[in-house]
């Protein structure tokens, strides 16, 4: 009789415990964000592929990629440290946008730089142009009193 | 100034040109690995005959790491003879040629190891982890790691006999 109350009581014991443990398991996979998984995969270049991200490439070497940045979430790493990840291992080409400090802060501001050269060439090209129409018309004959005579007397002759 | 301004632009796309032309012909293989002068990241992975193989338990012998597949081919056929040649030659002296399998079948790759007779260890990086943490972009690449573990060289494309006999024997001279 005993025996059979102690048994009662570890099975309590243990559907208590266990029951909270199962409740918490699938927890742990949907703890992985698939839009941060995305994200970061979208910042990383495919290895093997042209042009692609890790995010778009359906290739093995991609796959795995995927699955390590999963795995790095997993183990608590955030963002910055995933993608330092990788990093440390390809370099920074790894990145399909460069960094936007040191040396490729240059690829950042260049496009800038070279709009704003491009419209100071076309202002001076404008005003070039502006002042050559400017001074086109000064050049243009002007009717004399004399011609004015002239025309205005041909011009009567002509009615009579 | 007019004369200037006229050259100005075509001339300014001559720098764009070139820097495009330079980006568009680098192979992205050939760019300088950070990993080189760095500690080799541990691995530990099982061969095909089924024994542990595992970066650690060589410390204090010149590791080569090549990783390879069985469908890179011409590199891989042609690269292969010569590391059996090396690891035939160097054992001896403490060196050891360690192959990694990457994005294969099981089959493939055992028959490209009897294929030709390869006796130094080799093992699958079946969830390419470790291809991941050596940075490959393909294959083949090899490592050449010192006796304390750091990786010395990394060599993109068949390896020859002489790139072999030449890091064996820079790495082999050195202590431990």
């Amino acid at each position: 009789m005993s025996s059979a109350r102690t048994l009662l009581r570890v099975l309590v014991l243990v559907l208590a415990t266990a029951a909270p443990v199962a409740g918490q398991q699938p927890a742990t996979p949907a703890a992985i964000d698939e839009k941060e998984v995305y994200e970061i995969a979208s910042q990383l270049r495919c290895v093997v592929c042209q042009n692609l991200s890790v995010a778009d490439s359906p290739s093995e070497m991609a796959q795995q990629m995927r699955e390590l940045v999963r795995e790095r979430l997993r183990t608590g790493a955030n963002r910055e440290q995933v993608i330092q990840y990788f990093v440390d291992r390809y370099g920074e080409w790894i990145l399909l946008a460069p960094k936007r400090s040191g040396f490729t802060l240059l690829v950042w501001i260049f496009p800038f730089v070279a709009v704003a050269i491009g419209l100071l060439v076309v202002a001076v090209v404008v005003r070039g142009w502006k002042r050559t129409a400017a001074a086109t018309p000064a050049a243009r004959p002007v009717l004399d009193t004399e011609m004015r005579e002239r025309i205005r007397r041909a011009v009567e002759a002509e009615d009579a | 100034m007019k004369k200037l301004v006229r050259w100005l632009i075509p001339l300014s796309a001559i720098p764009v040109l070139i820097l495009l032309a330079y980006g568009f012909r680098v192979n992205h293989r050939d760019i300088p690995s950070p990993l080189v002068g760095r500690p080799a990241q541990p691995f530990t992975l099982t061969s095909f005959s089924g024994e542990p193989v595992s970066l650690e338990t060589l410390r204090g012998k010149v590791v080569v790491v090549n990783f390879w597949a069985s469908w890179c081919y011409p590199a891989c056929y042609e690269e292969a003879p010569a590391l059996e040649r090396g690891w035939r030659a160097y054992r001896d002296r403490g060196l050891v040629v360690v192959g990694i399998d990457i994005q294969d079948r099981v089959e493939a790759a055992q028959k490209f190891i009897r294929e030709f007779g390869l006796t130094f260890p080799n093992a699958q990086d079946v969830s390419g982890k470790v291809s991941i943490d050596y940075g490959v972009y393909g294959v083949p690449e090899t490592f050449f790691v010192d006796k304390r573990g750091q990786i010395r060289a990394k060599h993109v494309g068949a390896v020859t006999d002489a790139v072999f006999r030449q890091h064996a024997e820079t790495l082999l001279a050195e202590g431990s």
